[in-house]
């Protein structure tokens, strides 16, 4: 597939980048794993293939070979040749075919899903893309107008004249079923190692009030506009492990959310952790808008990732079996 | 009581990583500890695990949930499970490395030109430039752990008259830059915002992808580094 229009921040990625971190190499990997995984379970892929990540505006993309495609995670009104598309369902496109997005209806971070996966070498066990390292993914670095992206060939594909075909069945779940349905998403964190630093008070505005979203916020992290919280120690922490979604104490008192592609150690306290199970959701949030904590434990923590790795089971069961049957009818 | 047990706490970062720390600080025979343990477990990997890393003074390790919880006892949590492996583990002796560190001598060029903060750095500290080379090359320093980007060595520890902060607002580095922060000195693998003294630049590749060797330093090692001109610097 060719890109005719780069977007914004289009970039490949995977579940991201294990086992290098004793080297400084981070992780990296989509910010929102969950909807990566559904994206590529629709098009009959292991849940942990590369994909496209995507923000908006996102890029425009012609296929240079029929494909089967799916995506998933943010809605970003994608049209094929200008027929408007349903989001979160396969579909078969053929060469010449021409995928844009119109405007962003919810979530920031969207994905395509190609069956078979993208024709890419590993660096270091991983598809991502290293942004910062300039390493992984297609040439280190986001897409770029003219960049061709080299597809595995369909095995097979239907016999039909007509452009594109959206297949009759869809995952009937997104990132954003993950929390309550709230005007303003809850997302659940454990208490860090240096949650006892804080004050009551802090302590107390953490859960009780909404916090914005800044607009520093980037796939390394997001910035929140908080009140400035207060902690009963100054004691300097020296530098360690972090994690995705930990929540980090700036010194003016303002926190900081590790995302995708935050650094292997940190030296600031860590007061709490957005559980796995929210993750997605944090994902789509966007700068400005509002969020609020939880405190939970590392046993709800577990279950709750458990039942949603359960459910994408499901679905990957269901769709391969319904992809199965599409290929025995109508696909050569 | 094993002789060989440091006291430490391991306690979770998120439900899919974990730390072990033996304390807070910055400490030589700690981290010697902290390098023998992460070897351990990376020679003798815990099921599940999927990364494994030191730090000055801890070792954090992320792990598949649902792995480590098959292998558990079924009611344990998956944090419980990993923590009573890594108690077992503390409680097995450390081997130590029988082979001298590696000794990696780096040339670094202390021109103006490859150090923004030099000037201001030699009149805080009320020293020459060749004494400030004198010093930073005199000692052979230990790679303390790697982090914050590809390759960057915290290396450690400076001599006193050469301990300088951080800058308090961060300024974009050249790739190979040499500096100092507190009593840390290190060098940016790529160009990043950083806010380290700049003293010096080498023209080593310190991140090299695509490369044999993609990544310099390792934990542990030895560093020196070697004064060389610009004239050598361009010819390196």
């Amino acid at each position: 597939m060719r890109i005719i229009k780069e977007g914004i921040l289009d970039s490949i990625q995977d579940v991201g980048r294990f086992g290098y971190q004793y080297l400084g190499i981070n992780p990296t990997g989509a910010m929102d794993k969950y909807a990566m995984k559904i994206t590529n379970i629709l098009v009959g892929n292991l849940p942990t293939e590369a994909v496209i990540e995507m923000h908006f505006p996102a890029g425009v993309f012609m296929f240079t070979q029929p494909a089967l495609i799916a995506i998933g995670g943010a809605n970003f009104s994608p049209s094929i040749n200008g027929d408007f598309i349903p989001h979160l369902h396969p579909v078969m496109v053929n060469k010449n075919d021409v995928l844009q997005f119109h405007k962003p209806v919810n979530g920031s971070r969207a994905y395509i899903a190609v069956a078979g996966g993208f024709f890419l070498a590993d660096w270091m066990n991983s598809k991502s893309t290293n942004l910062k390292a300039k390493s992984g993914g297609f040439s280190g670095r986001k897409l770029l107008k003219n960049d061709i992206l080299k597809l595995y060939p369909l095995k097979k594909y239907p016999d039909h004249h007509h452009s594109f075909t959206v297949l009759p069945w869809k995952a009937d779940t997104n990132w954003n079923h993950q929390i309550e349905k709230t005007e303003i998403p809850v997302l659940d964190i454990i208490p860090g190692n240096e949650w006892e630093r804080l004050t009551e008070e802090s302590k107390k505005n953490i859960t009780t009030s909404s916090i914005e979203i800044s607009q520093q916020s980037d796939r390394m992290g997001y910035r929140l506009n908080n009140i400035p919280l207060a902690t009963s120690t100054g004691e300097e922490i020296i530098s360690t492990g972090v994690s995705f979604g930990t929540i980090q104490l700036l010194p003016d008192g303002k926190m900081i959310i590790l995302m995708a592609d935050h650094q292997t150690t940190g030296g600031y306290p860590r007061i709490a952790h957005i559980i796995s199970a929210h993750h997605s959701a944090l994902a789509q949030a966007k700068a400005g808008d509002k969020i609020r904590f939880r405190i939970s434990d590392i046993e709800t923590a577990e279950e709750l990732y458990i039942k949603q790795q359960q459910h994408l089971l499901q679905l990957q069961n269901a769709c391969t079996f319904r992809l199965q049957e599409y290929y025995k009818r109508f696909a050569k | 009581m094993n002789k060989y047990l440091l006291p430490y706490t391991i306690f979770p970062i998120g439900d899919n990583a974990v730390t072990i720390e033996f304390g807070n600080t910055i400490n030589d025979s700690i981290n010697k500890e902290v390098i023998n343990r992460f070897h351990q477990i990376q020679g003798d990997p815990i099921p599940g695990v999927i990364d494994v890393f030191p730090s000055y003074s801890s070792i954090t390790l992320y792990y598949d949930l649902l792995k480590v919880k098959k292998n558990g006892i079924n009611s344990a949590t998956a944090f419980e499970t990993i923590k009573k492996i890594l108690e077992a583990r503390m409680l097995m002796p450390v081997i130590e490395h029988l082979t001298e560190p590696r000794l990696v001598k780096i040339p670094v060029c202390y021109e103006t030109e490859f150090a923004p903060d030099l000037h201001q750095f030699l009149i805080i500290k009320n020293i020459t430039k060749e004494e400030l080379i004198e010093i930073h090359t005199a000692t052979i320093y230990k790679v303390f752990m790697i982090g914050f980007l590809p390759g960057f060595a915290y290396m450690g520890e400076v001599n006193e008259k050469i301990v300088m902060p951080r800058k308090s607002k961060p300024k974009m580095v050249a790739a190979g830059s040499v500096g100092i922060a507190g009593k840390q000195t290190g060098i940016y693998p790529l160009i990043s915002p950083g806010g380290w003294q700049i003293i010096g630049r080498t023209p080593l590749k310190i991140f090299d992808p695509g490369q044999k060797e993609e990544i310099l330093l390792r934990t542990g090692d030895h560093i020196q580094f070697y004064s060389i001109s610009k004239i050598e610097y361009a010819d390196y």
